[in-house]
């Protein structure tokens, strides 16, 4: 597949504000990418770079292999949905959704035909004359959409454009905007803050932290694999716990954590290393005896229903909390009751890059100043 | 009792806010009263006629002072409101510096007294050797105007969404075409309530003028402020009853959706 | 091409900041500059002006007869403060009580007198107080006085001159910061038994004062410049600081003299606007819109 964006080294600063630092990666035709991290992680910055809203400080950006990093927004062939819709008040549906074809002189028949394709694309056949203040919020998300799309854009910018809808309308939306994208085969570069919006809709995932690009992957990898602690509990939930190499086999890790022993798969560890292995809720399992290979016991707190399943927290000798989710109907310990946990080694990631290993040991700070003392050094 | 105690205090909110208008009024209503007065002198009332509204055409100066002053108020307003709007635009986008300089030289003349303002500007049109005259009193029009430009086209910009700009250009409009397509029609009814304030307070200056005007560009309020004290004649009574009604027109027209609204209003609630 | 590209990029900027920066330094910023330049400068016979450095102006300006016009001008402008206050505040009270549509109404007719020159409303009183003006005649033929009243031309029509042409300036701050007031406020003073004059000095009045504040200097500062009130009304007899300026750039032709008292007036006022922001006033509260 060949790259329709392709950023490099791209670093952004505002001020002493190090907001996007040092982003790498490529965008391939046809794809669907989402850039998902909590806010003010750099995605919306390094969209708006791609839009050309904001330049970059350092760092290159193309787009369909020509270098972009000096035109003006006008001057790319890539079309933005902004959060806020951003329609023109004061023009109608079709004077919203015509606007890019009349700045490129377009003939006005050619116009209206495309208008009106446009329309029934976004099914709002017959909103023509109606002004924005008129439609609902998912009426103007599809205008919105339209007046992008009609320019036939080489990569369609999405930036958090479902934020303002409300529940039902989203995930309608979501399934929409998928099945759009894959008719038309344009490349779409989404911003979001949220996961699931995320695991849904994408072909791949660029999971941001603190203006790092922490790991970018499918759906499945980021899931399943998450590379660092901070994409471990960002994506979905995960218990994470930190661990030294105790013994190396050949198909198998010993891990000594603070409260016990536990398995999983061997990923090129060595002895003694320090390492975090992320379960997920769904994942760990409760026991009456002790399985081989796991000694973790812990108190049987509180099981709550949650409607398909069961969220039970185990509290362990040292206070951690333990979730973990189990179908409604299968057999629970009693409240109060000490059980084992453990679960299938396949099932824990092990996280033990040096890098991201210093991240997840000082939680939620700021790791601009670690990454950038490591990068001077 | 309760409630009588309420009616009291709002029927006397009522009848103060009313002598407060007929404060307001009484000097106009006076005015316009005169205009149709027989006797030549602004004293008594003595019968009724229109002939003042005739002789306003044979008063030469009048005619040349209310020339001098729709000359100024439109060519200042028009000027104030352009450079007042994409200053507006500029300070309310950008930083640069010295932007707190621009911003304290824009309180001044909003907050001194105008006349520190009137014979500053004497002052320098005395250095730079300009005659007074129509051109120094459009200048200094602009310049004691254009904060309120500025004030009423930023507090507009304040609710605008920056995005739709973007949007624009996103979709291929040059930042010229994006002012012209977009950003202007958007904060419209901001510059056009800054031009409003613009015309009003170029029309009503009277101090700036006193000291920016030359022998050759009397202005109304400067006609009417040398004939004051000899006397008003009833013409100018006429002349300013006319403006009066000219004004309140062009306002009607110009927020007729504003009266309709109200009128709807009224109509509803006999229904 | 850096140094152009650069150039790109900030051309909006300079295009749209710099028409306006350029016109405010020329015009406000160097004029005042060059005020201060010529109180320190003395006047030539002739009545030019003659650049050598002195502070004999500023002298001048201690003179018992000046101090005297400063008293009066100080005292008009705080009587004018007060009564406008005290008339607008019900008046704006009222206002903000009412309904949507008639706020709107009341505020058109407190603006649309504006829309006449201020020197013909002023005349408009000047034949209503004159001797033989309409409310001596009203009075008299009412048979209530005998002898016309002389009102024109005394100190108190100045007064009523400047709150009646600065009247709105009061009104509008005083509207905003009372429209302002949550209502919910008021019921909780009298939901915790405070009668109604007291939630009026415990709660509307302590929350109000910023338009208060904003309306006493909209008020107070321009009514020591504005001469023509004293001239129209005052015929001569009344001098505010307005017309000890205005005299000395126009009659006196001592621009040296009147450029210290112009000095002296902008020290004033910036103290006063001081004061106003350091009891919590806004400087964008003064602006009229």
């Amino acid at each position: 597949m060949k790259p329709m964006v392709e950023i490099t080294n791209v670093n952004k600063y505002y001020g002493d504000n190090h907001v996007v630092k040092d982003v790498s990666f490529s965008i391939f035709d046809g794809e669907f990418l989402t850039m998902l991290g909590p806010s003010g992680c750099g995605k919306t910055t390094t969209l708006r770079m791609i839009a050309g809203f904001e330049e970059p400080t350092n760092g290159s950006i193309l787009v369909g292999g020509e270098n972009v990093s000096d035109k003006e927004p006008f001057e790319r062939d890539v079309n933005t949905v902004f959060q806020s819709y951003a329609l023109f008040p004061h023009k109608t549906i079709y004077d919203n959704i015509a606007f890019g074809l009349k700045m490129k002189k377009v003939k006005k028949e050619e116009i209206k035909e495309r208008v009106t394709e446009m329309l029934s694309l976004v099914q709002l056949e017959g909103f023509e004359k109606r002004m924005p203040s008129q439609l609902s919020g998912g009426q103007k998300q599809r205008v919105a959409i339209a007046r992008a799309l009609i320019n036939r854009p080489k990569v369609l910018l999405l930036d958090e454009p479902l934020g303002a809808l409300d529940l039902k309308l989203r995930k309608q939306m979501q399934i929409e905007l998928k099945r759009l994208q894959k008719k038309l085969g344009i490349t779409f570069v989404y911003v979001t803050h949220d996961q699931e919006e995320a695991l849904t809709m994408s072909d791949r995932i660029a999971v941001m932290n603190g203006g790092i690009l922490e790991q970018l992957g499918t759906p499945d990898e980021i899931y399943e694999k998450p590379k660092s602690k901070f994409v471990a509990d960002f994506i979905g939930e995960s218990n994470v716990f930190e661990a030294r190499v105790e013994e190396v086999q050949k198909g198998a890790l010993s891990l000594r954590t603070e409260t016990g022993t536990v398995t999983a798969k061997n990923d090129a560890c060595v002895q003694n290393e320090i390492v975090y292995i992320s379960v997920r809720p769904e994942k760990l399992q409760f026991s009456e005896k002790e399985v081989e290979g796991f000694h973790l016991t812990g108190v049987v707190k509180e099981h709550i229903y949650v409607g398909s399943f069961i969220r039970s927290i185990v509290v362990l000798q040292n206070g951690f909390e333990v979730k973990l989710n189990r179908l409604a109907g299968s057999d629970l310990p009693p409240v109060a009751s000490v059980t084992n946990l453990y679960w299938e080694k396949e099932h824990a990631v092990v996280m033990h890059s040096r890098q991201h290993q210093i991240f997840s040991l000082i939680d939620n700070v700021d790791l601009g100043e670690h990454y950038e003392t490591e990068t001077a050094l | 009792m309760k409630q009588a105690k309420e009616k009291i205090i709002k029927a006397l909110g009522k009848i103060h806010a009313g002598l407060i208008l007929l404060f307001l009024y009484l000097p106009i209503m006076v005015v316009v009263v005169f205009s149709f007065n027989t006797s030549k002198r602004n004293i008594v009332f003595q019968g009724f006629t229109l002939e003042w509204y005739g002789k306003i055409f044979e008063n030469q100066r009048l005619l040349e002072s209310f020339k001098n002053t729709i000359i100024v108020a439109l060519t200042s307003t028009v000027i104030t409101t352009v450079i007042g709007t994409i200053g507006a635009i500029g300070l309310y986008k950008y930083k640069f510096k010295g932007k707190g300089v621009v911003d304290a030289l824009m309180y001044i003349p909003v907050v001194i007294p105008e006349i520190i303002l009137g014979i500053a500007l004497l002052s320098i049109f005395a250095i730079m050797k300009m005659p007074l005259g129509i051109l120094t009193l459009i200048i200094a029009h602009v310049t004691f105007s254009i904060p309120f430009v500025v004030f009423t086209v930023r507090a507009r910009l304040n609710g605008f969404d920056p995005s739709i700009e973007e949007a624009a250009m996103d979709l291929g409009a040059g930042r010229i075409r994006t002012f012209f397509e977009v950003t202007l029609p958007c904060i419209m009814p901001g510059v056009l309530a800054g031009a409003m304030l613009a015309l009003t307070l170029s029309m009503d200056d009277v101090i700036i003028s006193f000291f920016t005007t030359g022998p050759t560009s009397t202005t109304l309020p400067m006609q009417i402020y040398s004939m004051v004290r000899s006397g008003v004649s009833p013409d100018v009574n006429a002349l300013s009853t006319l403006i009066l009604v000219g004004t309140i027109a062009v306002v009607v027209i110009t927020q007729g959706g504003l009266f309709s609204l109200i009128k709807t209003k009224i109509t509803k609630k006999k229904i | 091409m850096k140094l152009k590209q650069r150039f790109k990029k900030s051309l909006p900027k300079l295009v749209t900041v710099s028409p306006v920066s350029i016109w405010l330094l020329i015009l406000i910023a160097i004029p005042l500059v060059y005020v201060l330049v010529i109180s320190f400068a003395s006047r030539s016979p002739s009545g030019g002006i003659e650049f050598a450095f002195t502070l004999e102006n500023y002298g001048k300006l201690a003179s018992a007869d000046y101090l005297k016009i400063y008293g009066q001008s100080i005292l008009i402008a705080f009587f004018t403060t007060v009564i406008s206050i005290f008339i607008s505040y019900p008046f704006a009270y009222h206002m903000a009580n009412s309904s949507k549509t008639k706020r709107t109404i009341l505020m058109l007719l407190v603006i649309v007198p504006f829309w006449t020159n201020s020197l013909i409303r002023l005349y408009g009183w000047k034949t209503i107080l004159g001797t033989e003006g309409v409310l001596n005649n009203l009075l008299m033929d009412a048979h209530i006085i005998k002898e016309p009243l002389n009102m024109l031309f005394t100190t108190p029509a100045v007064v009523l001159g400047m709150c009646y042409t600065l009247l709105p300036f009061m009104i509008l701050p005083l509207y905003a910061s009372i429209e302002k007031l949550d209502r919910a406020l008021l019921e909780a003073a009298s939901d915790l038994g405070a009668k109604r004059i007291h939630s009026f000095f415990h709660v509307t009045l302590p929350l109000t004062s910023p338009g208060i504040f904003a309306g006493s200097i909209m008020v107070f500062i321009p009514a020591l410049g504005y001469f023509f009130v004293s001239d129209l009304l005052g015929g001569g007899n009344t001098m505010l600081i307005g017309n000890l300026i205005k005299n000395q750039f126009n009659t006196s032709q001592n621009w040296p003299l009147g450029a210290a008292l112009s000095i002296v007036l902008i020290i004033v006022t910036l103290i006063l606007v001081k004061i106003y922001t350091k009891v919590g006033g806004k400087i964008d509260d003064l602006g009229v819109a």
